[in-house]
């Protein structure tokens, strides 16, 4: 069970005022991402529940618009999510290789989690980075140019920070 | 060098924030456009041609006049910055570096349109920029551009900044009025159009972000002097991201009388392909639109050089041209494979399908299913034709124009690489190995002569 703190609820009840009186259902989305962020990664019944009851919206509402969008996970995901793009322009750049090299090296394929929880592999479709292929999103943090290298270190670093 | 009218300021250090932009010349245009009604701003938007960057290219000033005024109903503006067509990514450049530009635009906006709230939808995975235009609205506002009564004008305006969640269909500008009121990204039905009844019941325009850069530069030189800017319908200037098989990709501003050969192979833009490498074929205005063999990019089937226009793009229709669409310009060197990249514009456009239709919703798994079979050796010759023919039933029998944009690359891919697909077919195990490579793709075209 999530529950926001005091000045998070501040937060939101100035987010819900962006939006005509009676219309603080539009705040959902916004609300979405500050519970899956604060429920580790991912939406749970009760996360969904909780903003809805925010919101004072019916629960199947949230469970209709959380299932709808890419953004949002309805199951555990690990620590780091790895989205590599792989549509055409990121492909022309190598982008399938990059996704390969990541399977290999953590041993799992796509849409899986590492046994250590820390890494879950999710291919993308267009992010908007096209020109900086291939890429992938981490996070609130694009990482642009891949190569193995890069994965290398970035992987490394992530691991440092775990153990840290 | 070509006009700047938007990126005029590109390596200003420092134009991210106000006090640089607006020792450049920023909120000129504001200052102006306060003097100015807001049915006068209108004219000058129609004046100066300007049409949506968003991908429909629809007359800008058009749209506005059109938008309905009942009395004591609010109406509103909502700046569509979800973009997600694959190949572009010029919005999250004005976003990320010229964000008072974008406010600017968006202020002048509001006030021709009566909007005191106006709405950014932002893509979410763009998590960093809402955070980057909220400091540029904020300093906008303690400067008195933002607010209740907006240099004594007695107009207030707030912006505010609506996060999406990963959805290409919010790019749709029904999908993304329903999914700014809180709900899954489905397409309404057309009428009601946005103008009379968009976002909760409400009138409502929906614009592009760089449709609403470009009014700043229009306020600032005029409606007249913007339309003398480039050829024909394409006024003014337009941003095209640049990506694939180039050495320089990234964000061009360029005005619409440059050829395609120039914008790729000179130095001032895409700086020609790595490797020297040979052009094979290019997607020139995002995953939508016909990709087109190297030879019908850079001249047309009567033989005229490309020009990078709405017009020029376009000469030929469906047949032999393509669309400047979202400006996503998409470059394939002879190595690439283009049935591989049409199995990952199936893949797309399956994947972001909001299901509402069953054609598109069906069709674009289909086909998804039948390129993955023919790209990995297990395609048949009837494939291709059961392609074709699926697509031809998807386009215009859908309730938005997601349909066709899945249709669209798939039917340009077999028209004009007809020959690259069957020897797929025909070349299972070679196919696995190595691609086929430049092929005919860049010849000179025989141009039938006139009688
Ligand atoms: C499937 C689909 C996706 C779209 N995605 C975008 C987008 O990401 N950004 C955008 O500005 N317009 C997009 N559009 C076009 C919008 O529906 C709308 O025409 C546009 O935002 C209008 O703004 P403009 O007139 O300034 O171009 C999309 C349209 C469709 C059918
Ligand atoms: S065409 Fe596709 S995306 Fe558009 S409404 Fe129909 S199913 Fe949804
Ligand atoms: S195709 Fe990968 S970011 Fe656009």
């Amino acid at each position: 069970m999530i529950k926001f703190s005091e000045e998070k609820l501040k937060d939101i009840k100035e987010l819900i005022s962006h939006y005509p009186e009676g219309k603080q259902k539009s705040a959902l989305i916004p609300l979405l991402h500050l519970a899956q962020d604060e429920n580790g990664g991912w939406l749970d019944a009760s996360a969904m529940d909780y903003v809805a009851e925010l919101l004072q919206i019916l629960p199947i509402e949230v469970y209709e618009v959380a299932t709808f969008y890419s953004m949002f996970n309805t199951k555990p995901v690990g620590k780091h999510l790895l989205e590599v793009c792989r549509t055409g322009p990121c492909m022309l750049n190598g982008s399938d290789q990059i996704i390969d090299y990541i399977k290999e090296k953590l041993g799992i394929s796509e849409g899986e989690t590492t046994t250590d929880g820390l890494f879950t592999l999710k291919p993308a479709e267009c992010l908007g980075a096209c020109g900086y292929a291939p890429m992938m999103q981490l996070g609130k943090t694009y990482r642009e140019h891949l190569t193995k290298e890069k994965v290398d270190k970035l992987i490394d670093e992530l691991r440092g920070q775990a153990k840290n | 060098m070509g006009i700047k009218l938007l990126l005029e300021h590109d390596k200003v250090e420092g134009i991210r924030y106000y006090d640089a932009y607006r020792k450049h010349g920023g909120y000129r245009a504001a200052e102006k456009a306060f003097k100015m009604s807001p049915a006068d701003i209108v004219e000058e938007v129609k004046k100066s041609g300007l049409r949506g960057r968003g991908g429909a290219g629809f007359p800008t000033g058009m749209k506005w006049s059109f938008l309905a005024k009942p009395e004591g109903v609010p109406r509103h503006l909502v700046c569509n910055a979800d973009e997600s067509e694959p190949g572009t990514f010029k919005d999250r450049y004005l976003m990320e570096f010229h964000p008072h530009l974008f406010i600017e635009g968006l202020l002048i906006s509001s006030f021709a349109l009566g909007s005191n709230a106006t709405y950014i939808y932002i893509r979410g995975e763009y998590a960093w920029i809402p955070d980057i235009l909220e400091q540029a609205i904020a300093e906008a506002k303690n400067n008195g551009w933002l607010g209740k009564n907006i240099l004594g004008s007695g107009f207030d305006c707030e912006i505010y900044v609506h996060r999406g969640a990963g959805a290409y269909i919010c790019g749709e500008e029904t999908a993304l009025i329903e999914s700014l009121e809180g709900k899954r990204g489905n397409p309404r039905m057309k009428p009601p159009f946005p103008a009379i009844q968009g976002v909760w019941m409400r009138p409502t325009v929906v614009n592009n972000v760089e449709t609403i850069a470009a009014v700043v530069p229009i306020i600032n030189i005029g409606g007249d002097e913007y339309a003398k800017i480039g050829i024909g319908k394409s006024t003014g200037t337009k941003l095209m991201s640049a990506c694939g098989n180039i050495n320089k990709p990234g964000v061009y501003e360029i005005d619409m009388t440059i050829s395609v050969e120039e914008f790729i192979f000179s130095d001032e833009y895409c700086g020609g392909i790595p490797k020297g490498k040979k052009l094979k074929a290019c997607i020139p205005g995002g995953s939508s639109v016909p990709i087109l063999p190297a030879n019908l990019l850079l001249k047309t089937a009567k033989g005229e050089t490309r020009l990078m226009n709405y017009e020029s793009m376009s000469d030929g229709g469906f047949v032999s041209g393509s669309m400047i669409g979202s400006g996503g310009f998409e470059v394939f060197d002879e190595d690439q494979c283009v049935v591989r990249h049409t199995m990952t514009l199936a893949r797309f456009y399956n994947h972001e399908s909001c299901g509402q239709c069953s054609p598109c919703r069906e069709g674009t798994g289909w086909m998804y299913k039948i390129l993955k079979n023919i790209e990995y050796g297990k395609g048949k010759m009837s494939d291709i034709d059961l392609l074709w023919d699926i697509q031809r039933k998807i386009e215009g029998n859908t309730i938005c124009p997601l349909g066709d944009a899945a249709a669209w690359p798939i039917a340009a891919a077999i028209r004009h690489f007809r020959d690259e697909f069957e020897w797929h077919v025909l070349n299972p195990d070679e196919s696995q190995k190595r691609n086929y490579g430049l092929a005919h793709y860049a010849d000179p075209i025989h141009v039938a002569a006139t009688a």
